[in-house]
């Protein structure tokens, strides 16, 4: 059922990419260190990591939400302005769908007042090659999240709606601008369980009918499983692995990607290797490779035999590229394929 | 093994304008020391508010029928007084998001300390504080971090912070609340070694309450499905995560596909329909509605929760030739 | 893909949506017995306000037509007295109420629509202009009340307009600084970020997202400033600054005040006014407070 994308130039992506926040105490928090990533037309991506790994800062940089402090981020192969009349054109191209569904839809808006705003904003009324007047846009998006007959949530309000529905109608909100991306932030995590699934299945639908491409921002690498062709695993402002899903998922070779998924219940061949300690401070990020204080393989001994250990100290890995086969940002890997 | 808590036959009920409106009904459960039992649900399926029966937290307008035994004696029925000394010291709460259910204003230490002063008033400050290291170190905090302000710690630490309130005056049943949501992976590991390290060490009995089966089938012994205020399947966490019976289970299950299961791949799996709504709940069944695999016979009449394929389940479809 | 045209139009579904609204609220509004309570109160006054003309004979305000003797006490023909002048006390608080009134509501006009303004702008921009703004608003807060309503009333000049410029001038500080603790928050809601994603520029965030979100709690604050509006002008006119071709129920305070009413005993000059004050901005503060239970679900009751 998974529909190949349909080129090779990517559609979206972000280039050398590093996003520095300075709190009012003066320190300055890295969100993003270096991150190439490439989307390409009807490819479905997953940034996958825990809280502090950047992947929300990056789907916001790759919308053009958040100015990147270096890098940039290419539509089409041409980097973003960032003057209000570009951003607005990229609106029409790439849309994201945030975090908290239940706080993205204004409370004193219908419904339909929500899918028509992005109509109304980008004027879509009239340029529609079908020549369809507002209503008839607001209930085709709606249609087409899966919110079915349409005119019957038109009036309704918000809280009125269930998790399931309020996050269609966002998604009805994106699809209404016919963007060709979707960056999908969390899209089932706040969703009871037995909805996730239809809304996955929603999201992968698009891909098929509309040829959308969608990046989707999660902690949970299931989701990824389930809808993902390509997977880059982000750790502490970095990618620290990337390639497809069953390479990534299957035979992870990063020991963080490793970690992570002997910790994932569902997996049982792989021994649960429970890391210590929490992600550290995006302030206080630590120098050479960035997981060595927290990397199994540093604690055992076995980055010592490979005769590595200085290197994990000291030596910054390389930013991953963003397109290819499967690769890893750590020096063991390396040492071990040369 | 002694019988911790147990729930007989417990049905609650909130007081409306419209008439009562059901949360949990009849549930049956026993929670025994040195085991972990699990309740998985969703949204709106009633756990919460069994939780809050067990130490008789449950809102004024909640109507309780049944028993609930703490140690043997009922909780709902019990004199304030033996409530109070109860409360704590025989069973404790571990409550979800950490973050609110915090004091922003007050140490760590100071509330941490708050239950002990308050069931043993005669101990010394010393021995209160020695106490509060001792439970920090227990939950895998050092004992230095007990004069932080809760804003000070990450959402891990907080959650540490809770454990180490319930564990304060040595309760022999623990009950944890969605203990793990909103956590990271990686530290929703390491709060569920912590509880299962701590039963084993203490030999208390703990009963998590999450909507993600996969965190419960890690750590429980047994596993409980609800659905609309019933439970739906009882058995050991193996069999309902592994082979779930009742359709809602398997579909709870399904929601979270195991990596490398090649079926899963852009298949998820989902449930159409949206969840019972207690004001109109269906005749018979209450799942119903949504399941794949109802027939005429399931809107007649709400199926008991029989022994079926070795575990308990309520579905008259569940082990038909 | 086709669909069948939908029968709503766009503004028809904006319609039906502020109707529903307004029934809900209002159903609200009707379980809150002090609301209801003061909404009656108020109702009353504004009645008569409106009908003043068929209630009391304007002449009877005129000096020159007076017909009762210096303060006469309440008796069949005059129901409460007459003043110093010989005007029927009844007549007056009639008609002053139609100018207590309306200063109060003009006043709070003016006030709202500034402290609005300043504070949406305050709130949602960053910037040196929003800055100053900010230190605007707490600079005239500061500034005493009184003093300042007494100097501009007296650059001014006295007169009904000049009164209410004067109150709406010094009272938008507190609503300004309500809109912009409001829109500060409101400002963060995903809801407005969403926007942005859509194409929305800082002029249609604003308008379209924060001021509707904002409007509830600024509809609950704008009773209870008429109330202080009323009270306002109550006291002004009362010291002598108001218009003293009108009569309003602080000027009538003022001239029992002036001939000594409570002195020689004509409590129909100064209860009357002062009672028929305390009501109206009684009545306003019932209003407001329901409005702001039903606003601001965080305050209601269990």
């Amino acid at each position: 059922m998974s529909t190949p994308p349909t080129s090779d130039a990517p559609l979206l992506e972000a280039v050398g990419v590093g996003v520095e926040f300075t709190t009012r105490g003066g320190t300055v928090a890295t969100a993003l260190d270096g991150v190439d990533v490439a989307v390409r037309p009807g490819e479905i991506l997953a940034l996958v990591g825990e809280s502090g790994s950047g992947k929300t800062t990056l789907a916001r940089t790759l919308v053009g939400m958040q100015r990147p402090t270096r890098g940039e981020v290419r539509y089409e192969g041409k980097p973003l302005s960032y003057s209000h009349r570009s951003m607005k054109q990229v609106c029409r191209e790439v849309q994201m769908v945030l975090q908290d569904a239940s706080g993205s839809l204004n409370p004193r808006q219908t419904v339909y007042e929500s899918v028509a705003e992005g109509i109304r904003l980008q004027k879509r009324v009239a340029d529609d090659p079908e020549g369809r007047s507002e209503p008839e846009m607001v209930a085709a998006a709606l249609a087409e999240a899966g919110l079915r007959p349409p005119e019957r949530v038109f009036l309704r309000s918000p809280h009125e709606l269930s998790g399931g529905q309020k996050q269609r109608v966002l998604i009805a909100g994106a699809l209404a601008l016919r963007p060709r991306l979707l960056v999908a932030d969390e899209p089932v995590s706040s969703l009871d369980a037995s909805i996730r699934g239809e809304i996955l299945a929603l999201l992968l639908g698009l891909r098929e009918s509309l040829g959308l491409g969608i990046v989707v921002v999660t902690h949970d690498v299931g989701l990824a499983w389930n809808i993902a062709d390509r997977i880059a695993v982000m750790y502490l402002g970095r990618v620290v692995e990337c390639g497809t899903t069953e390479e990534v998922l299957e035979r992870p070779r990063h020991p963080y990607t490793q970690a992570l998924l002997s910790v994932v219940p569902e997996i049982e061949e792989l021994t649960p290797v429970v890391l210590r300690g929490e992600v550290p401070d995006p302030t206080r990020i630590p120098g050479g490779c960035r997981f060595h204080p927290r990397c199994p393989a540093y604690a055992d001994g076995t980055a010592d035999e490979a005769g590595i250990v200085d290197s994990c100290r000291a030596t910054p890995l390389p930013v991953l590229a963003a397109t290819g086969d499967h690769r890893v940002a750590c020096h063991l890997v390396s040492e071990r394929d040369s | 093994m002694v019988e911790l808590l147990e729930l007989h036959d417990l049905s609650v009920a909130y007081r409306t304008s419209d008439g009562p409106l059901p949360a949990v009904r009849g549930v049956d459960l026993v929670v025994r020391a040195g085991e972990v039992v699990g309740i998985a649900g969703e949204s709106g399926c009633g756990k919460s508010t069994l939780v809050s029966t067990v130490l008789r937290l449950q809102p004024k307008d909640a109507l309780v029928t049944g028993e609930v035994l703490v140690a043997g004696r009922d909780v709902q029925t019990m004199g304030w007084g033996d409530l109070r000394a109860l409360r704590w010291a025989e069973a404790a709460i571990v409550f979800q998001g950490a973050l609110h259910s915090l004091n922003p204003v007050r140490r760590v230490e100071t509330q941490i300390s708050e239950p002990i002063r308050l069931h043993e008033p005669g101990l010394s400050a010393a021995a209160v504080s020695s106490r509060v290291g001792e439970l920090l170190e227990q939950v895998g905090l050092p004992a230095a971090r007990s004069r932080v302000y809760p804003h000070q710690l990450s959402g891990g630490q907080r959650q540490r912070v809770m454990i180490a309130m319930a564990l304060a005056c040595r309760p022999q049943l623990i009950v944890a609340d969605e203990p793990t949501t909103a956590l990271d992976v990686m530290v929703q590991a390491q709060i569920l070694d912590l509880m299962s390290g701590l039963v084993k060490d203490l030999g208390v009995g703990l009963m998590i309450i999450s909507h993600d089966l996969s965190v419960l089938a890690d750590v429980c012994d047994r596993v409980a499905v609800m659905y609309a205020g019933r439970v739906v399947e009882l058995g050991s966490a193996q069999q309902v995560f592994g082979s779930p019976a009742h359709p809602y289970a398997q579909a709870l299950s399904q929601a979270f596909p195991r990596v490398g299961d090649a079926a899963a791949r852009y298949s998820p799996a989902g449930l159409g329909g949206d969840p019972p709504d207690p004001h109109a709940l269906p005749p018979g069944c209450s799942f119903a509605p949504r399941c794949s695999r109802a027939i005429d016979a399931c809107n007649e009449e709400e199926p008991p929760l029989l022994e079926i394929v070795g575990r308990q389940v309520a579905c008259i479809r569940v082990g038909e030739a | 893909m086709t669909t069948t045209a939908p029968r709503l139009s766009a503004r028809r579904i904006a319609r039906r949506r502020r109707a529903a609204a307004w029934r809900r609220n209002w159903k609200l509004f009707r379980g809150h017995r002090s609301g209801l309570i003061g909404f009656v109160i108020l109702g009353i006054f504004v009645v008569v306000a409106l009908a003043a003309p068929l209630l009391a004979d304007a002449d009877g305000l005129k000096v020159t037509k007076a017909t009762g003797g210096v303060l006469e006490s309440p008796s069949s023909e005059f129901w409460l007295g007459t003043d110093e002048n010989g005007r029927s006390v009844l007549t007056m608080l009639i008609w002053g109420t139609r100018i207590s009134l309306l200063v109060g509501l003009v006043a709070t006009a003016i006030s709202m629509v500034i402290g609005t303004v300043i504070g949406l702008v305050s709130g949602f921009f960053e910037g040196w202009t929003a800055r100053l703004l900010y230190r605007l608003t707490e600079w005239f807060l500061v500034i005493p009340f009184l003093p300042l309503a007494i100097i501009l009333a007296v650059v001014l000049g006295r007169s009904l307009l000049n009164i209410a410029v004067v109150i709406g001038v010094t009272s938008w500080p507190a609503t300004a600084l309500l809109i912009r603790s409001q829109t500060l928050s409101i400002k963060e809601r995903p809801y407005i970020e969403r926007a942005r994603l859509l194409g929305a520029g800082r002029w249609h965030q604003m308008t379209r997202h924060v001021l509707p979100n904002v409007t509830p709690m600024v509809f609950a604050n704008t009773t209870l400033t008429v109330a202080v509006a009323i009270l306002s002008e109550t006291t002004l006119s009362f010291l002598g600054l108001g218009d003293p071709t009108r009569v309003s129920w602080g000027s009538m305070l003022e001239g029992a005040f002036g001939v000594g009413a409570m002195t020689t005993g004509s409590w129909w000059y100064i209860v009357p006014p002062g009672i028929c004050v305390v009501l109206v901005v009684l009545a306003f503060t019932l209003i407001g407070q329901a409005l702001e239970e039903i606003f601001n679900p965080r305050l209601r009751s269990r």
